[in-house]
């Protein structure tokens, strides 16, 4: 079975928001119930390492746990449903061209870059970074505890039934998209990875565009 | 040029024993035996090994793992996984911290394959799966899950759901198919496994007996397992986690700088 592919009738001249994120960035802003949130990527295999927060209460976030649990597999893609640490829906995955999304992966840090590359790879630019400098600038007082495994959209981290597990070139090209609903008020926190010590850039970060709609 | 073991300064080369010693009766520091079903917590420090045994086969050892003297640092699954290129746990692998440093190491395991991926089973689970069986009914036989005994655990060193991460299930084993569809296996598990869990930092160590979220089995009925700490040393030169990749090699680094 491949993955399913479904296209969105959204029209971006419609959407409320329309932001650019520069490659290796980070992005925290609001989305609503019921709107649409959609993450473009825009010149193809781009990781974008994503994190979600009830807005009302932060202490309920994304758990690839409680997602994984829920839909018994591994990969996101159209029908999906991200589920939140206290196991509610906050996001559904209703329109992808992309295919497959990571749960497994989490995000690049300077700790875990020593251990993977080399030592002195801790100085190069990552997405726990991003993090940290985004929720230490933002108004919802969130700490290091709150940083907890991310989604990686458009990322390719297949696991094979010997319980093998690579970051393999994306599945992703230039203007695939994944679209999703929101279950919940929720903070979405974005790093746009800024890794180039493997392919899940493609050993090139580059920008992606988010775009939000109100609900129709 | 990377750090390797030969260019160590003398003092730093010094903290790093030729090996660490196997389970003996003079090693041995204490036992407990844990039944199915009940939470647990403590302190377990560097150079200590824990044996968890399997005593009948189909345990299901929910764990997570916090730097005792800074719990901000903690297991992190997905820096575990990619830096051994692997989805699941045995002999040979360690459990990474989210500051490229090993908590633990697994220098034994007769079992073959622990579970990284599925997190534990929840309130609504476990009342979905095998209904209601409270303590004004069935006193300590109640059913307990693992969500809300890592909470209480971990509530008694002051963490709470914000510290909740990705845990462990010992034991248990559960593939993903070309599309990621998970199966839960039970053809692995025989009376007695056991897997060694070797401490390389100060940790606090918190796990439920709970059952694994992905069991099929229709029947609540978690398994015993036993302790048993000795005093093992930290990991050696020759250390098959140390050398099972060049990850690793950098990761006990990183560790064992920490305690210089």
């Amino acid at each position: 079975m491949s993955p399913q592919l479904l296209e969105s009738t959204l029209d971006p001249a419609r959407a409320v928001l329309d932001d650019v994120l520069p490659a290796g960035e980070p992005w925290m802003k609001e989305v609503k119930r019921g709107q649409i949130l959609r993450m473009v990527d825009l010149e193809g295999n781009q990781a974008v390492d994503t994190i979600f927060y009830n807005a009302v209460d932060p202490d309920e976030r994304y758990s690839l746990t409680h997602t994984i649990q829920a839909q018994g597999a591994l990969y996101l893609g159209v029908g999906s449903v991200l589920m939140s640490s206290e196991g509610r829906p906050m996001l559904t995955i209703v329109a992808d061209t992309c295919g497959r999304h990571d749960t497994l992966g989490g995000a690049c840090a300077s700790e875990s870059n020593t251990v993977r590359y080399a030592l002195e790879k801790r100085f190069m630019h990552s997405c726990r970074d991003n993090y940290l400098l985004a929720i230490v600038h933002n108004e919802h007082h969130l700490n290091k505890r709150d940083v907890v495994a991310n989604v990686n959209f458009f990322m390719n981290v297949p696991v094979t039934p010997e319980g093998g597990l690579t970051f393999e070139d994306g599945i992703s090209a230039p203007g695939k998209y994944v679209e999703m609903r929101a279950e919940m008020d929720l903070i979405v926190l974005i790093s746009n990875c800024p890794q180039l010590n493997n392919p899940c850039n493609a050993y090139n970060p580059t920008p992606v565009r988010c775009l939000v709609w109100d609900p129709v | 040029m990377d750090l390797t073991l030969d260019n160590l300064t003398p003092l730093a080369r010094a903290g790093i024993p030729e090996h660490s010693a196997r389970l003996s009766p003079d090693k041995l520091l204490w036992e407990e035996l844990i039944p199915g079903g009940v939470h647990w917590s403590g302190l377990l420090r560097r150079g200590n090994t824990l044996r968890i045994t399997d005593l009948h086969g189909g345990a299901n050892v929910s764990m997570l793992l916090y730097n005792q003297e800074e719990k901000t640092e903690r297991y992190n699954m997905p820096d575990t996984l990619k830096a051994q290129h692997t989805a699941f746990l045995t002999r040979g692998n360690v459990c990474y911290s989210d500051m490229g440093r090993v908590l633990c190491s697994i220098p034994e395991d007769s079992c073959g394959w622990h579970d990284t991926v599925c997190g534990a089973l929840d309130a609504a689970g476990l009342a979905r799966k095998y209904g209601a069986h409270r303590f004004q009914e069935h006193r300590n036989g109640m059913y307990r899950n693992a969500v809300d005994g890592l909470l209480v655990e971990i509530g008694k060193w002051g963490l709470g759901k914000r510290d909740m991460v990705a845990n462990l299930n010992l034991f248990s084993k559960v593939v993903a198919d070309a599309e990621g569809r998970l199966h839960f296996e039970t053809s692995h598990r025989a009376p007695d496994q056991y897997i060694d869990l070797r401490f390389e930092m100060n940790v606090l160590v918190a796990f439920s007996t709970a059952p694994h979220p992905l069991d099929p089995a229709p029947a609540y009925n978690p398994k015993a397992i036993k302790l048993t700490a000795w005093r093992s040393g930290t990991a050696g030169a020759d250390d098959v986690c140390r050398l099972s990749c060049p990850e690793n090699r950098r990761g006990f680094l990183n560790t064992e700088r920490y305690f210089l």
